[in-house]
């Protein structure tokens, strides 16, 4: 009983283990050039080292502090204008098939555009992350608007709530399940569009810190980088998590056993 | 879309309707309804209808599915407007607008409200303990916080039923509330339904395809078929109601002969 609780937690664990032991073995046998990839415990030290001297601090304040930037930009204004396409008619009729035109450009083919029109400074970096972020939260929240089930709606009409209240108490909550998945692919999205904005050119944040070790060779500190990346993802991706855990409660896919 | 919008059309009416508050031939009227008609483009699914609801009675309407009785009632509670003919809903005496309620077949319970909540639907703040104790009344006090999705469909409708009557309506329109439970949760239902309009005092408007259930519910039964009204008689027995008091088959059958006619022919 106990053993295979302890196996069902530790199974999981097992394969990456593995690797990095072969990894590891790999590099000390000399199997592995240091050049291709350092071994495991460089890259430990070159991250305590980096720590120390306060750079990846630094670097990781200033990159988070441009993807969070961008996606309460490109958000917003996904967010604003989903609303009014799922609202009102006109805003629909005007804006939707528009939107949905410029969604079908992927946001990366527009780099040359964006460095033409806002150079290669933090402005550029800001508008490719918004731009991202953009679309997977307009199309959800216009979408989860869109179906709300009319007939809450026509209930709540009758019951005398309409404006504010009518929005508040059973437009927002219906089609909010949907609006947090549209937020959960935008911060995907958002660390993507931030380390590609990153490595094209930048003088501060993770992605400038692995292309200036790519330039002395730095293997160790360039997988540092590529590690923190994905730490960082996994973050947003849990703080999205903990959102749907906490605003979705009333969802049954979310109820858990202990409220039964 | 609500309920003031047929009264500012009908402006004449509403004068008309002044006079006629007071007791008409003995008859008090809540609902009248003169040459209804409702058409969708071609389709003509009211066919100017004839009808006065007398207040504090209760009425049901049967027929089969797409007869036209749940768009009457759709009418009544003011979600739609007819394309012809004169709505009236006269105010009981106390107040300037006759307070209807609805209850549809599915409970229309918001999911993300707690039952307490949803039952404070368009409700003021304060009157919390109000709702709470019309829910004491349908018995799901000690359910006000669970999530709609952990109630039986009885008691989401038993939740509906408190959602309308914390509201003091004069008229409950209940379209065809009862239709997807099961056969006990039913009767349990019915017996609920009918305490509770004895006790609020209410003018009961209900929807059924259950003939049986318009028999053991209605003061009046009024049966429609294909836009028109068919049928329009009183149900004599005494309440409570059992299905096997002398002349509650025989009017079960009867009504639901005529039902069936349209079938035969």
């Amino acid at each position: 009983m106990k053993l295979a609780f302890i196996a069902r937690r530790a199974l999981p664990w097992l394969v990456p283990l593995m690797i990095l032991i072969a990894w590891e073995s790999a590099a000390r046998t000399g199997g592995l050039s240091s050049r291709v990839l350092p071994e495991p415990l460089a890259v430990v030290k070159a991250a305590w080292a980096l720590i120390e001297s306060g750079d990846l601090w630094a670097n990781v304040k200033v990159s988070a502090g441009r993807a969070l930037a961008g996606f309460a930009m490109g958000g917003g204004i996904g967010f604003v204008l989903g609303l009014a396409t799922g609202l009102f008619k006109p805003a629909e009729i005007a804006l939707d098939s528009t939107v949905q035109m410029i969604r079908n450009i992927p946001a990366l083919a527009m780099i040359p555009l964006l460095i033409l029109w806002f150079g290669i400074g933090e402005e550029a970096k800001l508008v490719l992350v918004a731009l991202g972020v953009f679309f997977p939260v307009y199309v959800n929240t216009y979408h989860g608007i869109r179906s709300v089930d009319r007939d809450l709606i026509e209930m709540a009409r009758s019951y005398g709530l309409s404006g504010f209240a009518l929005y508040r108490d059973v437009i927002l909550p219906g089609a909010l399940p949907s609006i947090l998945v549209g937020v959960r692919f935008a911060f995907g999205l958002m660390w993507v569009m931030l380390i590609v904005a990153e490595t094209i050119s930048a003088q501060s944040g993770i992605g400038y810190m692995t292309m200036n070790a790519r330039e002395f060779l730095q293997t160790d500190v360039v997988v540092v980088g590529i590690l923190l990346y994905a730490l960082l993802g996994k973050l947003a991706d849990m703080a999205a998590r903990a959102i749907e855990r906490a605003t979705l409660r009333w969802h049954p896919a979310y109820q858990t056993k202990a409220q039964s | 879309m609500n309920l003031i919008d047929i009264d500012t059309l009908t402006p004449a009416f509403r004068r008309v309707e002044t006079h006629a508050r007071a007791p008409l031939g003995g008859r008090d009227i809540a609902v009248s309804l003169r040459g209804v008609e409702k058409r969708f483009g071609e389709r003509t699914v009211l066919d100017r209808l004839d009808l006065s609801i007398e207040r504090g009675s209760f009425v049901s309407i049967v027929g089969r599915s797409g007869c036209g009785k749940s768009t009457l009632l759709r009418l009544i509670a003011g979600l739609d407007q007819p394309t012809g003919g004169i709505l009236q809903r006269n105010a009981a005496a106390r107040s300037d607008e006759l307070q209807v309620r609805i209850m549809f077949q599915d409970a229309r319970l918001l999911p993300w409200k707690g039952v307490l909540d949803n039952v404070m639907i368009g409700l003021p703040r304060d009157k919390r303990d109000e709702a709470r104790a019309t829910l004491a009344e349908v018995g799901l006090a000690e359910r006000e916080k669970d999530w709609p999705s952990r109630l039986s469909g009885g008691q989401r409708q038993r939740v509906a039923l408190a959602r309308a009557l914390v509201h003091r309506p004069d008229l409950l329109l209940l379209d065809e509330p009862l239709g997807a439970l099961d056969a006990l949760t039913r009767i349990e239902m019915q017996g609920l339904i009918e305490r509770l309009w004895r006790e609020h005092r209410l003018t009961a408007l209900l929807v059924t395809h259950d003939v049986q259930e318009a028999v053991s519910l209605g003061d009046r039964i009024v049966l429609i078929d294909a836009g028109r009204i068919t049928l329009d008689t009183d149900v004599p027995l005494p309440r409570p109601r059992t299905r096997t008091a002398p002349g509650f088959a025989e009017l079960e059958e009867q009504v639901l002969s005529r039902v069936l006619q349209r079938g035969s022919t």
